[in-house]
Formats: C-alpha cells, structure tokens, sequence
C-alpha cells in the first residue's frame, strides 16, 4: 500500500469536516488541529475547576440549607466538567497532570472571568445566570465541534450550565422581589459582572488570528462577536424582568439591525486580566497549585497502595 | 414541646450531619485529587440533606413552627448538640478521612436500627439515609486503608491522625436518661449494640490499615450537652454570617 502524502490526508480530513462528518481520536488529523483543540478543551477543562474557587468560597456562608445545597451540587457539577474535560484532552494524546502544570506555571490560561471576586451571596446568582449563560452560548455552537469527543461532552455539559443558568436567576429573583437591601444587592453584582461577562466571549473578531482556521475547521462555528451579540440579545430581556439596570447608558435596541447596540468593551481591562493583573489571578493560582501540592502525598499513598495490592495478588 | 425526648434525639442525629458536612463544604475546589473532591463534595451534599429533614422533624417535634433553617442557622452556640468529633478541623486529607470513617461507622449501624424504629418518621429518614452513608464508609474505609498501608508519610499521617481522633469517639455513643424511655418504646436502639457494631468495623480496618489505637484512651465530651470547642465558633460565624447580618429576608 502506498502511504498517502500529507496533501491528500489534509485534503481527506478536510473532506469529512465539510461533510460533518466527526473526527475520533485515532483518525488522523493535522498537527496543528490537534493543538488547537487540546490548547481550547484544556483551557475549558482549567476554566471548570478554577470556577469551582470564587462559587465554593460562599458555600459554608451559603443563606440557608436548601441554597447550600443547591450550590455545593452546581460546584461539584463543574468539577465533574473539569473531569470529563481533562480525559476529552487525553484522548488527543496530551497528559492531564502536563496540561494542569501549564496551568500552574501561567502558561496556559483560563476564562479571565473567574479572575473576578465573589463578594457578596448575590454574586453567586449573578454569576450563575450571567456567567454560565455566557458559557452556555458558546458550549452551544460547541456541541456540533468537528472533534467528536468535544462535542459529545458538550452536550450533556450544556445541559447542566443550563439548569446552572435557570438555578442562578431564580436565585436572583429572590433577591429582585426581598427587601431594598437585597435588591441593591444584586444590582451591585450586576454592575460588577456584566462587562467581564461579556468580554468572556474574547477578542473583537478583527483582533482574533486564530478564528478563521478553527471556523474552517468546525471548532468554532461563530465568531466571538456573534456570540457576544446573541447573549447581550438574550440577556437584556432577563434583566428587563429582574428589574435589574444593566450598566451600560449606551444600551439600546436596533430597529434597523434587530440587536441590541452596546458600548465598546474595555479591552485593557480584559488583556490585564487576562496576563495575570486581575484582582484574584494571584490567589487562584495558588489556591490551584497548593491543592496539588498538598495532594502529592495521597496521589503517592494511593500508588503505593495499588502496587502492594498487584504484588500480593501475582504471590 | 410535643416531644422533648424524641425532639433531643433527633437534634442530636441532624446537628451530627449539619456540623460535618459544613466541615467538608470547606473541601470543595481544594482537594488533594479532582475525583476526591468531587466525592467530598458529594458526602456534603448529602450529609445536608439530611440535616435538612432530621431538623425538619426536630422542629415538628418542637412544635412551634421552626424549620430546618431555624434551627441550623439561628440557634446560640451552647444550643448546638453535634458530637465534638464532627466540629474538629478538617486538618489533612488523612484527618478528613479518618474523622469522617469513625464517624461512617457509627451512623451505618445506626441507621440500620433505625430502620426498624416504632416512630415512622425517623424510620423513613433512615431509609433514605443508610444508602449514602453505606456508600460514605465504604469509600472512608478504602482510604483509610489506603493510607493507612501506603507509603510511609501516609502513614504516619494516618495514625496521627487517628491519635487526635480518638479521644473523641466515645462521645458518639452518648446515651441520656430520657433516651432509655425511647428505647423502652422501640424508637431508637440502645447505643451498647451500636458500639459493638462500630468497634467490629473500626478494629477491622485499622488492622488492614496497619494503623493502631493509641494507647492514651482519655475521653473528651461536652459536645452533647451544648459544651463545645473553640472551633465551633468559628464554623458558626461562617454559617450563620447571612442569617446574622441580614435577619429576617427570604433567600
Ligand atoms: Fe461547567
Ligand atoms: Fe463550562
Ligand atoms: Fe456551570
């Protein structure tokens, strides 16, 4: 058999995608697809367990059980998501543990919103209706990624960042309909969490080299922009509801395009966050490393442990 | 009150539960591995929920319309009748686990009479509650195992912690006067049979843990009779912070 050039497996695998037909892990696939995606599920699976830091903060401050409950599910609900992140990486040949040290080692990033405090318990609301809802519109368009692992996972994801999403509202309405106190309480989260929301969406797309390809390839599946537009579209109604004032004077509805028009994005706010000057990046990433620190001994434990139990069995 | 005694045994059983699963809420996003965090998170999660319909009851047996919330997040210090074991710091992992295993051991054979209590109420509770807390001891086991016969700082880490430990498991068994008659009624067991139940699954494990018992056996307790220690204090002001600052607000 004659081994095909790299033109034609290109040609082949660009094929399947056009066709929609998924990539599995032993297919081949081109180096630089390869890297792209264990670069993007990484990233996502770090976003997952660093998330878990500024929510698991409130949960033994958590108001009463039924809410602590509700959040110590919703937190182990994104470790869950981390977890089935990191193995979808695995299946691309990359190391878990190897992904993790970039993390620790600020080489890899993660989504700059949890770079942000949770300060009072309206933020935990607030971040499961805006924070989750932005990922849920992304995590959307991701359930028909090119790369079949990805995709799968996304789907039973997204259905969980949902029932985050609704759970996170309903908290909100409870706060919007209390007292004065608790209202201002969840208009101060507001003001603090929209923008970073939605620069969760990343870069303007004229500021985004790597989108064209991953588009071509069925990554990604719209733009940065596009999906801004539709959550900041899907958003303003919910808030209309709260009775909650989005804090953006410029923010209007577009007849003639049918969006909503809002101010430009602080972008120096965003690439500060996101090289490390956020107000938490610090403290994140030690929470991260010194939880594998600390977890070296029982990692070792637990080897030494399955060693001594393989030997006892073959004597 | 419509039932002191019954009100007192089951204030017991879900301060239990809400102490511990608040020490263990501390866990999440930091455990040593993402799968133990996750299975922390989860013994939390449940430990919760039952806190939730035990101080339900509690508050019907009370009889002046306290909920669970009432009860978990408004009551003063020295009102709180969880064991002392279960306030103590989460320390490592290996003290986590230990502290949560002698703990694992007491309640299975508990809820296991319980099951069989006169008082449908508590019976159905125990029901609902003996399938988690099956799955929690099997889980602590392994890892006390685990440690126990891992690598030697696990080791040691386990059997220091077992040291600290110790001394506040006799207080598990605490049984009042007021407790007899509610034996007498067949509605909750004699603590006699749960201790012969818990001494057979702790010595078991601790043999394969290669760990053992530490030869101080002085008894601390207080914890039943609201007499606590300074770490509860603490644990309170983190619980009851919203309830305190914000009083009377729906959430
Ligand atoms: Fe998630
Ligand atoms: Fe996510
Ligand atoms: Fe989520």
């Amino acid at each position: 058999m004659k081994t095909m050039d790299l033109q034609e497996l290109e040609k082949r695998f660009q094929e399947k995608i056009d066709k929609e037909i998924k990539i599995e892990p032993n297919d081949w696939m081109p180096d630089e697809y390869r890297k792209t995606l264990i670069r993007q599920i990484s990233q996502h699976a770090h976003s997952e367990i660093v998330g878990m830091l500024p929510e698991g903060n409130w949960i033994t401050r958590a108001p009463n059980l039924r809410r602590k409950a509700v959040l110590l599910a919703k937190v182990q609900d994104e470790a869950g998501h981390g977890l089935y992140l990191y193995s979808s990486v695995e299946t691309l040949g990359a190391d878990r543990e190897a992904t993790i040290d970039d993390l620790h080692s600020g080489k890899a990033k993660y989504s700059s919103i949890f770079n942000y405090p949770a300060v009072t318990w309206a933020d935990i609301g607030t971040i499961g209706w805006l924070v989750d809802g932005a990922a849920i519109m992304n995590q959307v368009a991701l359930c028909r990624c090119s790369y079949g692992p990805y995709a799968r996972g996304m789907v039973k994801i997204c259905k969980e960042e949902s029932f985050h999403q609704r759970q996170g509202f309903e908290s909100l309405v409870t706060l919007c309909n209390g007292t004065p106190t608790q209202k201002a309480m969840a208009q101060d989260a507001m003001n603090r969490f929209w923008w970073p929301a939605l620069m969760m969406f990343g870069p303007s797309d004229d500021e985004s080299p790597n989108s064209a390809q991953s588009m071509k390839w069925k990554i990604k599946r719209f733009s940065n922009d596009e999906l801004r537009q539709s959550f900041v579209d899907a958003t303003v109604p919910q808030a209309e509801i709260l009775g909650l004032t989005i804090p953006d004077p410029n923010l209007k509805w577009n007849e003639e395009t049918g969006h909503y028009d809002f101010s430009p994005i602080n972008w120096d706010e965003f690439w500060q966050v996101v090289n490390g000057n956020g107000p938490c990046n610090k403290e994140r990433i030690e929470a991260r490393t010194k939880a594998k620190e600390e977890g070296m001994w029982v990692r070792e434990a637990a080897m030494a442990y399955a060693e001594k139990r393989a030997l006892k069995k073959t004597a | 009150m419509k039932n002191e005694d019954l009100y007192n045994y089951v204030l017991r059983l879900g301060d239990d539960s809400l102490i511990l699963g608040q020490r263990l809420g501390e866990w999440c996003g930091h455990g040593p591995i993402l799968e133990e965090d996750i299975a922390m998170t989860n013994i939390s999660l449940d430990l919760i929920g039952q806190a939730m319909s035990l101080l339900d009851y509690a508050g019907v047996l009370d009889g002046q319309g306290k909920d669970h919330d009432a009860l978990a997040f408004l009551r003063f210090e020295n009102e709180y009748r969880n064991a002392l074991l279960l306030e103590q710091p989460n320390g490592d992992f290996a003290n986590t686990m230990m502290r949560q295993f002698l703990f694992d051991a007491f309640r299975k054979p508990l809820y296991e009479k319980l099951l069989e209590s006169t008082d449908m109420q508590i019976a159905a509770i125990a029901e609902k509650s003996l399938k988690e807390t099956r799955y929690h001891l099997k889980h602590t086991s392994e890892w006390v195992i685990r440690l126990g016969d891992g690598t030697d700082e696990s080791h040691q880490r386990a059997q220091t912690a077992l040291d600290l430990l110790w001394r506040y498991t006799d207080e598990l068994f605490f049984q009042t006067e007021e407790d007899t008659t509610l034996i007498s009624l067949g509605m909750v067991p004699s603590m006699s049979e749960i201790k012969a139940e818990w001494s057979k699954t702790v010595l078991s494990v601790l043999e394969e843990a290669t760990l053992v018992i530490p030869t101080n056996n002085w008894q601390f307790e207080g914890g039943r009779r609201g007499m606590h220690s300074e770490h509860l204090g603490f644990l309170l002001a983190d619980l009851q912070y919203m309830q305190r600052a914000y009083p009377n607000m729906k959430w």
